[in-house]
């Protein structure tokens, strides 16, 4: 008896301690990244960077308005787009055909969306939009970052409303509620925590894409906030300034890599802090 | 009025896709009484009450056959959204809506439906709790959330949520099973005031609870009505032989 209690201790230690090891690396690993751009980016981050389009090659003090300007357009287009149809999709998931071939017929769908890579969705972009407008364009890379953001918000809105247990949704039909108020009214309001903080999971996860925009919105070393132009975004600076062979373009990729990353953190923490309610978390 | 009939039901068999829970039975529920409806575990207890205000077919693959005649219309006929507002529920665990107030959650079954008067809902929000003794008890917080209170001021919450639409019928799946003694008691008080305005049937695996409560019982057993009566006589002078022995616990 006595030697097996000392043999279930050991293991129970070991594997606590393995716990304690993979939370070490992994907020270890976030640090190290965070604290790298930091380091590399905060020297450039002044008010010449927000206000300032880039300089030519030799001149001081350009640089990337336009790109920030770019990539908060092009994530507001993506919402419009990505978080309607996302939560809807969720909603129809969770609630509506939850059971029904229709239903597992659109989760499928789901899936494969959320599994094509985005890339492709930049060329499909590029064959409807791109083409047919004869132009990047802004709107083609609001699309296309929208129909990536879909499936990301479809699922977390699907996760988060089946955290909601059926006895709400029991107790507000039993007071004589038509199904839809039932979800607009009581089920969403108790999700909206959950599903925000999804939101902005999704929204974290196309600032940085990069690869659909070369097909759609492509870039721009000017002020221009048109919606049929193209438009910069900082991805896409931060890919063209760190390859580029100049120190002072590598600064500014630093630095446009801080930017990015404090508005993707900022908008999470901000959904924690406002949203009000419940957190129902997957 | 004494005496009437207020729920007639005929007929009533229900499923689950294929397996048979209510085998076809008919009863008539009397208005402004308590009926306690008890029997063992799987017996179709809950899917009996479920029947009655068309909470039943929310389930998916449920299915309902048979009559339920509230007064003289059949709800199987009518819409139901409008006959959960005459028929109300009350479930096992106190289910508040937590992203709500006290107030809001008393409102919400006539706030939602478009009643936007807020001297109106006030006068509603307040009598109903009043109707189940928390006015007093909680009237300061009640635009807090729900969530800080005991379960059983949560499961009178509930009530007077089901109060506030102002139904004719009110059903309980088990209201005091997840509530202590004390709390139990209140709101066993609470039915026998609210029998005088509503009609109320109640699920129950507590035979003192039923006995002391309801003024008919009835007894299901696999689906089957097996007895219904006054509870004095099901209780004292039980008809059927298995009735005796589930109310004296000599086998289910």
């Amino acid at each position: 008896m006595k030697i097996l209690e000392n043999h279930r201790l050991i293991w129970s230690r070991l594997m606590v301690g393995f716990c304690g090891l993979s939370t070490l690396l992994i907020s270890g690993l976030l640090l190290l990244v965070l604290g790298y751009i930091t380091l590399h980016g905060l020297p450039g981050a002044n008010l010449n960077f927000f206000t300032r389009l880039p300089a030519p090659v030799g001149m001081e003090g350009g640089g990337l308005a336009q790109a920030v300007a770019g990539s908060f357009i092009l994530i507001g287009l993506a919402c419009l787009i990505g978080i309607p149809w996302g939560i809807g999709a969720g909603i129809f998931l969770s609630e509506v055909g939850k059971d029904s071939w229709w239903g597992e017929g659109v989760r499928f769908a789901v899936d494969v969306l959320s599994g094509v890579p985005s890339i492709i969705t930049g060329i499909f972009v590029y064959s409807i939009l791109v083409v047919k407008l004869q132009s990047f364009s802004a709107l083609a890379g609001g699309v296309a970052l929208g129909i990536i953001m879909v499936p990301l918000v479809a699922r977390n809105t699907e996760g988060i409303l089946q955290l909601v247990p059926q006895g709400l949704r029991e107790a507000a039909l039993a007071l004589g509620l038509p199904f839809w108020k039932v979800i607009l009214k009581i089920i969403l309001p108790t999700a909206a925590r959950g599903i925000g903080i999804g939101v902005t999971l999704a929204v974290a996860g196309v600032a940085g894409e990069t690869a659909p925009l070369f097909f759609t919105s492509l870039s721009n070393n000017y002020w221009s906030l048109g919606l049929l132009e193209p438009i910069a975004s900082l991805p896409m600076e931060i890919f063209r300034y760190a390859t580029a062979p100049f120190a002072a373009w590598h600064e500014l990729a630093w630095t446009g890599a801080l930017v990015l990353i404090t508005i993707v953190v900022s908008g999470m923490l901000l959904a924690r802090i406002l949203l009000p309610g419940y957190n129902f978390r997957r | 009025m004494l005496n009437s009939c207020k729920l007639k039901i005929a007929g009533l068999q229900a499923w689950y896709d294929s397996r048979q829970v209510l085998k076809g039975f008919g009863m008539e529920i009397r208005a402004n009484k308590i009926t306690a409806v008890i029997g063992p575990s799987g017996c179709g207890k809950s899917t009996f009450i479920r029947c009655l205000n068309r909470m039943h077919e929310i389930v998916p693959g449920a299915r309902v056959s048979g009559s339920v005649l509230l007064d003289e219309q059949d709800i199987y006929r009518a819409n139901p959204v409008e006959i959960r507002r005459r028929i109300g529920m009350v479930f096992q665990a106190p289910n508040v809506f937590p992203a709500m107030s006290v107030f809001e959650n008393i409102a919400a079954g006539l706030s939602l439906n478009g009643l936007r008067n807020k001297q109106k809902l006030r006068e509603v929000v307040e009598k109903s709790l009043a109707q189940v003794g928390l006015l007093e008890e909680i009237g300061s917080f009640i635009h807090l959330p729900a969530t800080g209170l005991s379960s059983g001021q949560l499961q009178r919450v509930c009530i007077a949520r089901a109060l506030a639409v102002q139904p004719e019928v009110i059903l309980m799946d088990e209201p005091c099973s997840a509530l202590d003694p004390i709390a139990s008691f209140h709101i066993e008080e609470l039915l026998s005031e609210l029998k005088q305005q509503y009609t109320i049937v109640i699920v129950t695996h507590n035979m003192q609870q039923a006995a002391r409560i309801s003024d008919y019982t009835v007894f299901l057993s696999q689906g089957d009505l097996i007895e219904y009566g006054s509870t004095p006589t099901v209780f004292i002078n039980p008809r059927d032989r298995r009735t005796e022995s589930y109310i004296t616990g000599r086998s289910a």
